[in-house]
């Protein structure tokens, strides 16, 4: 009798998939038979946006072994971006499916780009350094863009970094970003089902890049990067592949995010410092480099908060706390030993030898 | 002239810089991590004396002891529960998030004791302001408290690890833990008093750096602290004298960026010295190198 021979990853990509593919059809039948509440529906793009998030810094994270605290850098980037396509094509494209999908390309193009722009130089650095130097990147791109202006008018586009006046725009001129003020008006074409397609496509591409050759590399390089270097291994290539892999994923939940509001700015709550940390907690919290605990984490800490609404206050403080537990009980060695000598699993064994 | 008063306002807030560089630069060069709560541990510093001071109307003095003590105790509590658990842990990234965490933790205590208005911290300086050239230049008494402890703390801390037992370990121990051990050093000790020293520092750091920027938020200390730990990079990290001289350079650098280029960019200036300097020199200009073994 011969088996269904299935992939070696198979059972883990049904699991991944149909979870998803699950939670929309769950979610598509509570809203067409009105089970759910508004607030709730209000929170399913933003949800979206948190797994996309979560997969794409686990990638840099987990895969690629170094801490990145600018990711919601790069997702400052999309945003502008997709808004500012979105709006000033608005009168052209007049489809909202094409040019959402095209700003969804652009946003994701153009924090790539700056991603491997800014991961040229600062991925010769390790560790600590690393850390607060994407820090330092994510607070640059915040801060330009709450200083940069640009308009449109009939002679095109004008751009500024001092105020909207000094733009020079003709009458029927418009201010596009407008400073620390950004964008308002972005059309409002984020959906639920966008959102679920593009977390597949964000697992397609990450879970392939991760069991492909090219993925194999970069967790050598996590795990031993001088022994990586010494069996030829190019670091910096690889490096920047994820790196830059993981930036324009963020790019993409980006445009989601500022497609999903009507006014879009760069304030230190949705891409300063904050919201890199608070996608780290759900990748910490998920599993450093397992990608559907991290995608699972995502939604959860999201959605408890909103779901106790006595506990908001202390949200940031849970999430903490969250955080030094894990790291402690995940990676202290006397923990780990703890762990292994009272594990169920090992205690069932020696029951078992015993008899 | 007011060229002169920039240079003297970046002056002082450079000793502040200066003064949390080096807790972070103790901290790096002997325990192998970035102490990322350190920024907010001079927030918990301004807020005892705020408490203490404005608060309950203690003496000024008492004020700052208790905030000394409290910063001490809470930096060998965070040690002794965060990160001593993982000062053998295989990766390097556990203890850098568990650091994070403390940070957050902290940030959010202040926030649900103290709410998130900012409070109008009361300068504890009493001297009066020096004016010079005809009023032209003025120096406030706040300035001259920061540059006076700046250096006394400097020197201090310099005859403190050159020439007493407990310094020279700390010495040891920043060079090879298990060699200082065999030696008879007690490492986890000596690791402890660094965090101590680090903690009053950053306590007298944030009365210091609320004194000259009277606004208290549960966030106030995470942006200086960050921009603390750019200077002891900048000065190479583990080296005193490069903290004083990082924080100096970064502070002059901030304050001139505010007046000639654009306030709104200041810390993107700042930033950028930092990505910079580990480009062009990692280690720092006064660091050491350091080279990697297989």
């Amino acid at each position: 009798m011969k088996k269904l021979k299935l992939g070696k990853y198979a059972k883990d990509n049904i699991i991944t998939y149909g979870m998803i593919i699950l939670v929309y059809i769950v979610m598509q039948i509570l809203i067409g038979t009105g089970n759910i509440s508004s607030l709730m529906q209000g929170l399913l793009v933003p949800l979206c946006v948190y797994v996309i998030l979560a997969v794409s810094l686990n990638l840099t994270v987990g895969i690629l072994g170094e801490l990145s605290l600018g990711h919601a850098g790069f997702m400052c980037v999309g945003a502008f971006v997709g808004a500012f396509f979105s709006k000033c094509t608005q009168d052209v494209i007049t489809a909202d499916l094409p040019r959402f999908i095209l700003a969804i390309l652009l946003g994701a193009l153009s924090a790539g780009v700056v991603g491997f722009l800014i991961g040229m130089p600062i991925l010769r650095l390790r560790g600590d350094y690393l850390a607060i130097v994407t820090l330092a990147f994510g607070e640059i791109i915040k801060n330009i863009i709450n200083v940069l202006y640009i308009g449109k008018d009939s002679r095109g586009l004008h751009f500024s970094l001092k105020d909207s006046l000094s733009l020079g725009l003709e009458e029927d001129g418009m201010v596009i970003i407008n400073g620390a003020q950004g964008i308002t008006g972005t059309p409002k074409n984020a959906t639920f089902t966008i959102g679920i397609v593009l977390i597949v496509i964000t697992l397609i591409i990450v879970l392939n890049l991760i069991r492909s050759r090219d993925g194999r590399a970069i967790m050598s390089i996590r795990d031993n990067l001088i022994a990586a270097e010494s069996i030829g291994i190019n670091i910096t290539k690889y490096k920047l592949m994820a790196f830059s892999v993981s930036a324009a994923l963020a790019g993409i939940a980006g445009v989601l995010y500022s497609h999903n509001l009507n006014s879009l700015m760069a304030t230190p709550k949705n891409f300063g410092y904050n919201m890199s940390i608070m996608i780290l907690v759900f990748v910490v919290l998920g599993g450093i480099g397992n990608i559907r605990g991290s995608m699972i984490a995502a939604v959860v800490l999201t959605l408890l908060p909103e779901l106790l609404r006595g506990l908001s206050d202390y949200r940031m403080l849970i999430y903490s706390v969250i955080l030094i537990v894990m790291m402690l009980f995940n990676w202290s060695p006397r923990l780990i030993y703890l762990r292994e000598k009272y594990s169920p699993k090992r205690l069932f064994k020696k029951t078992r030898e015993v008899r | 002239m007011s060229f002169i008063s920039y240079l003297i306002n970046g002056i002082s807030l450079g000793s502040v810089y200066a003064i949390i560089a080096l807790g972070y630069t103790m901290v790096y060069g002997i325990a192998k991590m970035l102490n990322f709560a350190h920024g907010d541990v001079i927030m918990v510093g301004g807020f005892a004396v705020f408490f203490a001071v404005s608060m309950q109307g203690l003496p000024t003095i008492v004020g700052i002891l208790l905030a000394v003590i409290l910063c001490t105790l809470l930096g060998i509590t965070i040690e002794y529960i965060a990160y001593r658990p993982l000062r053998q842990a295989a990766s390097s990234l556990a203890v850098l998030i568990t650091a994070i965490g403390v940070s957050y933790f902290l940030q959010n205590v202040a926030l649900i004791i103290f709410g998130a208005n900012t409070k109008a911290f009361t300068s504890v300086v009493t001297i009066p302001a020096l004016k010079l050239a005809d009023g032209q230049i003025i120096i406030s008494g706040e300035t001259i408290v920061t540059i006076i402890s700046c250096i006394i703390i400097m020197t201090g801390l310099s005859l403190f690890i050159n020439k007493t037992k407990a310094g020279q370990a700390m010495l040891a121990v920043s060079e090879d833990k298990g060699a200082a051990q065999l030696m008879g050093i007690n490492v986890n000790r000596t690791i402890s008093l660094t965090f101590a020293i680090g903690s009053a520092l950053a306590a007298i750091a944030g009365m210091l750096l609320c004194s000259a920027y009277p606004s208290l938020t549960p966030y106030t200390g995470s942006m200086p602290g960050i921009k603390a730990f750019v200077a002891a990079v900048f000065g190479g990290i583990g080296s005193i004298p490069g903290a004083l001289l990082g924080g100096i350079v970064l502070g002059v650098i901030e304050i001139l960026g505010k007046a000639y280029i654009s306030s709104q960019m200041a810390d993107a200036i700042v930033f950028m010295v930092l990505i910079v300097v580990l480009l062009v020199k990692p280690t720092g200009i006064l660091g050491k190198k350091i080279q990697e073994k297989v």
